[in-house]
């Protein structure tokens, strides 16, 4: 305690070195729980999205389902076991119908997903309701904007489709562009043209059938379905955490940069300590100090920047980084679209307790160890060298 | 009981293949209470035998026994232990940490025993009185004149209550009026606390109040004289 107290009055007292060091290390600091809380809320911000769009609570799957095989959806569809039809019916579940077809903008081909989901669902947030359209000459269709600049189409525009019915036989009919979507998901818009559920099922032979079910976030315990198997959000949201987590890594190196600038600053600074406060070492020793304890008094010295560090970190830092998580970032659209994960226009950061308490504590150890190193040589000091001061 | 001794006390430096002999068999011994000088030139070996009686640094043959303990063994643990109980050190440069108070480094040797705020606080105070300087207490060094931080270093020396004082050319950098009212002080404390003082000096102001001088030459003792 007393060797903590020393540190802490000879760090105050050097005054504005000992701040510039700690202002560059809180620089460290505050870059790093700001891009860390910048790619956090960006994967919550996706994993929302995709909940919200795509996952619900959870999906089945047809036990032939792989979503990244398209070549699997030829068989990948059966009947909705009873179960979940009464769960569907409650409005706690909702299926939908994945069929391959090529669609034929302006006498080009394009590959498409036909994808069939009930109109009146409310456990994906996107508007399905447009396919409730009685009125429209033909079959309602709704696409995403991303779709609708491939496809080269607007509202109200008719659309040749082509698809293989369940015996494998090729129809083809026109759909009508009801409305364009402007979603963040890509997933549910890229190469996708959904209409209503009870026409695909028509169309394909397929009744009753479906590919996959989506579950609604209140639903607790999803029953087993014959057939389908089950996937939870946790599964489901692997892909999202995979991608975050290697974008993260990347930011490594940015990390490293920040903090090497920080503590080399620190240990120019403790090296240059031994040698100026070389006098001051000796007299120590000549109170009665031992080696050890100058060794833990400097070591400390240098640590404590940390404590500096995370005190003008909390100053400047803390009304900074609140202000980003509220206000967010904006992107641009180009930048949303190269991320591969659902991004809204602005990226709202998160800093959690545990990301702040431990960027701090990951600092304070990397300073204390940078502290240290040059310290080590007290312990081949001799008093009667020291106490002479000038360089060893 | 002496309270220093030393027996064939040798410390050899080497230079290349030279030997050079900084004490030569010294055979030593200081009662409680003295006040007495080792005087000679520089080289002689005067700092170095205080260094050896203080245990900064180690004979090369040779015994010294301090408070009846033979110090040459100890290691640098047991060797600080020993100086944070026993020895009070007062430097020519006077050795002030810059950055504290005239209180705060007085209190220094005091913060590693065990003792409590008020008790220190006591200390430091009975301390900084005996060298006038109470008036003071919350000056830093650089506010004090060369003869105020000589004795801010005197009290920071016998604020523990050592039984020895070991001082190194203490009046150097003083004028003549600073040196004579730091030897004053020493040699009241000396009355006393009834330490033991030993300086280093070629100062003759301070060979005028020795009750004792020990005359070195090549590190050897060339002449031990009681003063009058």
């Amino acid at each position: 305690m007393v060797l903590l107290k020393l540190a802490y009055k000879n760090l105050v007292r050097a005054g504005l070195r000992t701040w510039l060091n700690a202002l560059a290390l809180s620089f460290g600091l505050v870059a790093i729980i700001g891009l860390q809380g910048l790619y956090i809320g960006m994967g919550e911000q996706a994993a929302s999205v995709a909940k919200d769009a795509e996952y619900g609570g959870g999906q089945y799957w047809h036990k032939l389902y792989d979503p990244y095989d398209p070549l699997t959806l030829q068989d990948a569809h059966g009947k909705i076991p009873q179960n979940i039809s009464k769960l569907i019916s409650e409005g706690k579940a909702t299926p939908i119908l994945i069929v391959q077809a090529t669609a034929y903008p302006q006498g080009r081909t394009v590959p498409v997903l036909l994808k069939g989901i009930i109109p009146e669902q409310k456990i994906l947030k996107f508007p399905t309701g447009v396919l409730k359209s009685e009125d429209v000459d033909g079959i309602p269709a709704l696409i995403g904007e991303r779709m609708a600049a491939e496809l080269g189409v607007k509202e109200g525009d008719y659309l040749t489709v082509r698809w293989r019915d369940v015996n494998g036989t090729f129809d083809a009919t026109d759909v009508k562009i009801v409305k364009i979507m402007s979603t963040t998901d890509q997933n549910i818009d890229n190469g996708q043209i959904w209409v209503p559920l009870k026409v695909l099922q028509r169309l394909t032979g397929m009744e009753e059938e479906a590919t996959i079910i989506v579950v609604s976030p209140d639903l607790k315990n999803p029953p087993p379905a014959p057939g389908f198997e089950f996937k939870n959000l946790k599964f489901l949201l692997k892909t999202i955490e995979a991608l975050v987590k290697v974008k993260t890594q990347g930011t490594f190196v940015i990390y490293i940069i920040l903090l090497s600038i920080a503590l080399i600053s620190i240990f120019d600074s403790q090296v240059f300590s031994i040698f100026k406060r070389k006098k001051e070492i000796g007299t120590l020793m000549a109170l009665g100090f031992t080696r050890l304890q100058v060794i833990i008094l400097f070591t400390l010295e240098g640590a404590l920047h940390a404590f500096f560090a995370v005190i003008l970190s909390a100053l400047y830092g803390a009304p900074l980084l609140i202000y980003a998580a509220k206000v967010g970032y904006a992107l641009p659209k180009s930048a949303t679209e190269s991320f591969a994960i659902a991004l809204g226009e602005r990226l709202y950061p998160r800093y959690g307790t545990g990301l702040i308490v431990g960027t701090a504590i990951l600092v304070f150890i990397v300073t204390t160890i940078v502290s240290y190193l040059p310290v080590r040589k007290i312990a081949k000091m001799k008093p009667t060298e020291a106490l002479r001061g000038g360089i060893q | 009981m002496s309270v220093i001794k030393t027996e064939n006390l040798t410390k050899i430096y080497r230079m290349g293949h030279t030997k050079i002999y900084a004490l030569d068999h010294v055979n030593l011994s200081f009662e409680k209470g003295e006040f007495a000088g080792l005087v000679g030139p520089s080289g002689s070996g005067k700092t170095t035998f205080l260094n050896m009686v203080g245990i900064l640094d180690k004979p090369t043959e040779g015994r010294v026994i301090v408070m009846g303990k033979e110090t040459s063994s100890l290691n640098q643990k047991e060797a600080a232990l020993f100086r944070r109980k026993y020895i009070g050190f007062i430097f020519q440069t006077f050795n002030l940490f810059p950055h504290y108070t005239a209180f705060e480094n007085v209190e220094f040797p005091l913060l590693l025993l065990d003792l409590s705020t008020e008790e220190r606080k006591e200390r430091v105070m009975e301390a900084l009185e005996m060298v006038n300087l109470a008036h003071r207490a919350n000056s830093k060094p650089s506010e004090l004149s060369g003869g105020e931080r000589q004795r801010v270093a005197i009290a920071r020396a016998i604020v523990k209550r050592p039984e020895i004082i070991l001082a190194d050319e203490p009046t150097a950098n003083l004028d003549a009026k600073n040196s004579y009212n730091v030897l004053d002080i020493m040699a009241d404390i000396n009355e006393k606390l009834k330490a033991t003082f030993i300086f280093a000096t070629h100062d003759e102001k301070v060979i005028k109040y020795l009750r004792r001088k020990i005359t070195l030459n090549d590190g050897k003792v060339v002449k031990d004289e009681v003063m009058k």
